[in-house]
């Protein structure tokens, strides 16, 4: 067991752990914080997505001490008080969730995506999202939300 | 998480427990207010679902759900349905605040609690909007005449001058004169049954019904709020990770657990066919579970996923006519044309994200769980069974489910659960892996069509012997008019080599791609369009109008559209409501990808009580069906299931769903229909001739693989 620090949430946090446990069960159990799912654990389905430096990765493929030091975050700590991130606000806006199950992971990698590239056309989010899975088949919805979103961030001009 | 959080996990609202199995008692322990109770079989709203539960007393059959108009003028409306993303608990909310001129956020709804709610059998089979809906709506009128009664006397003034608005009974003369629903109902019990069969309110008149609306739900859901049963957690739990066999129906031969036993702070339980290593800490108790180590026989496989379809033919030993009209050898024997095909699905697993999970603790002698269920009744009964401990001392409570589709209406992790609770004394969650739920899902059955179709030179199809191995009758009446129809169902107790059930609309996937793309060959061997064939076999005139509205919608010319393109049609009907779809599909000739361009969904549900619901819903459908009808496959041999995560099975994706447009034909003066299931039946059929069309590959296999694609080329 080592103690290993990190940002989580625009919080440091220190947390007992073998420096190869799995993030996903760091923050689920060691940190409670329970919105990021399991869906697979190997990568391919994305319901455990988060931030860390603003990048969106797969909390179930990575050690906790890979993000040691940087920023991570995860569904909880993207609205700030009652105020709801725009993308989160979107997929509300468009229904774009169901059993809501794989909606943290959406939208997260949707977050990392328009970090990334603020001004996406349809088909980069297409592509963007492409890994992320959702059995009750929202994808179209989703798209949506993140299209609408990111005009709004870009204080409605898209080009 | 503190106990009373956990307690109050969902809704905040939830005070009063009582007990759901005698309706005297029940009514009594209920608190004040204007209580409607209410059943389904009110107005003869009798379901399958009830009937196979004839165990259960009428007593208790005879209420199946109850709205309270509280004290403090909120609203609680209970019942045994659960909410797993097909968006009940919105639409039910929704037909509430229409019917009862209240504000969506005074209601609550408390749906599947074992304690606090009735009894219900589950939530499958699309009956939720068509059996409820309506009830709700007579209960809630029933609900509003009663305030208006107690309004008059008190505001001294005839009912006929008042009206409902926004909570309140106003004047409609003087908006002054006005009284809250919390004021009538204040130090009042009445309890009161549905006495007048529900009145419909029209479209035109709805309010709430048919506008997008921000549930609480949608909150909680985007800010990772929404707990679902792998997200309790306990003071004290332990986690349990379960040794499993690497195949079906293998046997323990040895085990060898010093090494697991060796780590710190676990617990190893080795009791009745349940080996499991748990700890406070999940990757500990994973760890201890892959380090037990486990000798297995396993038993010779009978097929795989190659074979299975000559085992099922081979082994399928019982059978029942289930549709039989004129003489089909006669009608054969005259027919001018004969078209025979044979028609293979292979198995398809549920793949909700959300795994099977269960949590539970004891509480004295009582133990009270969470579980992913589609069924808390159920799940009551069969975790009180395995315990050997009375119904009473099992408590199912409400929770998110991470998606059902039929997947969850079998209980096995919550009975391991349960167990391990009371082996360990402690709280315990079991959440299955993903292998673990690709191991012990209920399949949808590998099956087989074989069909054979008599028609005429004119077009008119004369005979239509459909024979189906292992999928159900569901949805298979004809409506081609044909003369001499006959429809059998075979099966066999040894056919599967692991468990199979139902997938979302049961059976109706497969036989719908069979007749779907059969009466595609029928139609292409004698020239004719599939969309004309299809309008000159069908009289009934709603399905007529289906297909005339999927054909105006899409714009269909013909089934061919461009290069390398083609639509393709199917009809399908189920839980009452009639489907049409027109998929447009592009081939890639060289590699036999098929890229989706575009589906037009066209279909009769009755009255469509929320639009925007069933819309969300379709779309749903339509997307998780092309997965069945594209990629999915269970790969095994015998009961040992290769196929253990989504690297290997893939289901449909952001790429391959294409624009999809939903058309409704509808009716306003019918009862509401299923909106959950129907569209997806028709996805197969439809990809089906769509490929044909755009390439000329016939391909009569789910999934059409590329190889299919190009074998079929060849
Ligand atoms: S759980 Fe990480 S990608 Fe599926
Ligand atoms: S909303 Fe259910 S899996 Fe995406």
């Amino acid at each position: 067991m080592e103690q290993i620090s990190f940002s989580l949430n625009n919080k440091t946090v220190k947390v007992e752990a073998n420096p190869n446990d799995i993030l996903l069960w760091v923050l689920r159990t060691k940190l409670g914080l329970t919105g990021t799912k399991y869906g697979c654990g190997i990568g391919f389905c994305g319901s455990c997505t988060i931030l860390v430096d603003g990048e969106a990765m797969r909390s179930c493929g990575m050690a906790v001490s890979e993000v040691a030091g940087r920023q991570v975050t995860t569904i909880e700590g993207l609205a700030i008080g009652d105020k709801l991130h725009p993308v989160q606000e979107s997929f509300v806006m468009h229904d774009a969730q169901q059993c809501g199950y794989c909606t943290p992971g959406m939208i997260m990698n949707a977050v990392g995506l328009l970090n990334n590239n603020p001004n996406p056309s349809r088909e980069e989010i297409i592509e963007g999202m492409n890994e992320n899975l959702c059995r009750c088949g929202s994808y179209r919805r989703i798209t949506d939300a993140v299209e609408s979103a990111a005009k709004q961030m870009n204080g409605g001009s898209n080009k | 998480m503190k106990e009373n959080q956990i307690h109050q996990l969902y809704f905040d609202n939830v005070d009063r427990p009582v007990r759901s199995i005698n309706r005297r008692n029940f009514i009594k322990k209920l608190g004040g207010g204007l209580i409607i109770v209410f059943s389904l079989s009110s107005f003869a709203f009798k379901s399958r679902s009830e009937d196979d539960h004839d165990k259960r007393s009428d007593e208790e059959l005879d209420l199946n759900a109850y709205l309270r108009i509280k004290e403090d003028g909120t609203v609680d409306c209970y019942t045994g349905k659960i909410e797993m993303g097909q968006g009940v608990i919105t639409s039910l909310a929704q037909v509430l605040a229409e019917e009862l001129e209240i504000p969506m956020n005074t209601i609550n709804m408390v749906m599947g609690d074992t304690e606090l709610c009735p009894y219900d059998a589950g939530t499958w089979g699309s009956l939720t909007t068509r059996f409820f809906d309506p009830l709700l709506r007579a209960a809630a009128a029933e609900a509003k005449a009663e305030l208006l009664k107690l309004a008059s006397i008190q505001l001294q003034c005839a009912e006929s001058e008042l009206m409902n608005k926004d909570g309140f009974i106003v004047s409609k003369t003087d908006a002054k004169r006005k009284v809250s629903y919390a004021e009538l109902t204040k130090g009042q019990k009445i309890v009161k049954t549905i006495s007048a069969p529900p009145k419909l309110k029209k479209a035109e008149d709805f309010k709430t019904i048919g506008k997008p609306i921000i549930s609480t739900d949608a909150i909680k859901k985007v800010t990772g709020q929404a707990v679902y049963t792998s997200d309790i957690q306990l003071p004290g739990m332990l986690y349990a990770y379960l040794k499993r066999p690497p195949a079906h129906g293998a046997g323990l031969k040895s085990l060898d657990v010093s090494r697991a036993q060796s780590i710190p702070g676990v617990t190893i339980i080795n009791e009745d066919g349940l080996v499991a290593a748990l700890h406070n800490d999940p990757l500990i108790a994973e760890e201890a579970m892959v380090k037990m180590k486990a000798e297995w026989d396993i038993p010779e496989a009978k097929a795989d996923t190659i074979s299975i379809f000559e085992h099922i033919l081979q082994t399928a030993d019982s059978s029942r006519t289930t549709e039989e009209k004129g003489n089909v050898a006669a009608g054969l024997q005259e027919a001018e044309n004969i078209v025979e095909a044979n028609y293979l699905d292979g198995y398809k697993a549920h793949a909700s994200i959300e795994t099977h999970a269960a949590t539970a603790k004891f509480e004295g002698d009582k133990l009270v769980m969470w579980a992913s269920t589609q069924t808390p009744f159920g799940t009551r009964e069969a975790v009180a069974d395995a315990l050997n401990i009375p119904l009473e001392k099992v408590h199912i409570k409400q929770i998110f489910i991470g998606g059902g589709f039929g997947g969850k209406i079998y209980n096995q992790q919550a009975i391991e659960c349960a167990k391990l609770a009371r082996l360990t004394g402690k709280p315990v969650q079991v959440a299955w892996s993903r292998q673990e739920e690709f191991m012990y899902d209920w399949f949808r059955p590998a099956a087989v069509v074989k069909v054979k179709a008599g028609v005429q030179n004119n077009g008119r199809l004369s005979a239509w012997n459909f024979d189906i191995y292992c999928a159900g009758p569901r949805g298979t009446q004809d409506f081609y008019n044909i003369p001499n129809v006959k429809t059998q169902v075979f099966n066999g107790k040894n056919v599967h080599p692991f468990a199979t059930g139902a997938w979302r609309a049961p059976g109706n996937n497969t036989t719908t791609f069979a007749r779907e793309s059969h009466i595609d060959v029928v139609a292409d061997s004698l020239g004719m369009d599939p969309l004309e064939f299809r309008l000159l076999n069908i009289e009934d005139p709603k399905i007529r109008k289906t297909l005339q509205l999927a054909k105006e919608t899409f714009g269909y010319t013909a089934a061919k559209t461009g290069a390398n393109r083609g639509c393709g049609i199917a009809i399908g009907a189920d839980a009452g409501t009639i489907v049409v779809l027109v998929a447009e599909v592009e081939v890639n000739p060289e590699t036999g990808v098929v890229r989706p361009l575009r589906m037009v969904c066209a279909q009769d549900m009755g009255q469509v009580v929320n639009p925007h619901g069933a819309i969300v819903q379709t779309e749903g459908g339509l997307t998780m069906g092309l997965g069945y009808a594209l990629y999915e496959d269970i790969e095994f041999t015998g009961g040992a299931v290769e196929t253990q995560n989504f690297d290997t099975y893939d289901i449909a994706k952001f790429a391959v769903t294409p624009p999809i447009e939903c058309v409704f034909v509808d009716d306003m003066n019918a009862p509401p229909q299923g909106g959950g299931e129907p569209a997806i039946i028709t996805v197969g059929g439809a990809i089906a001739n769509a490929v044909y069309h755009a390439c000329g590959a016939r391909v009569n296999q789910m999934p059409i693989t590329p190889q299919r694609i190009l074998e079929a080329l060849a």
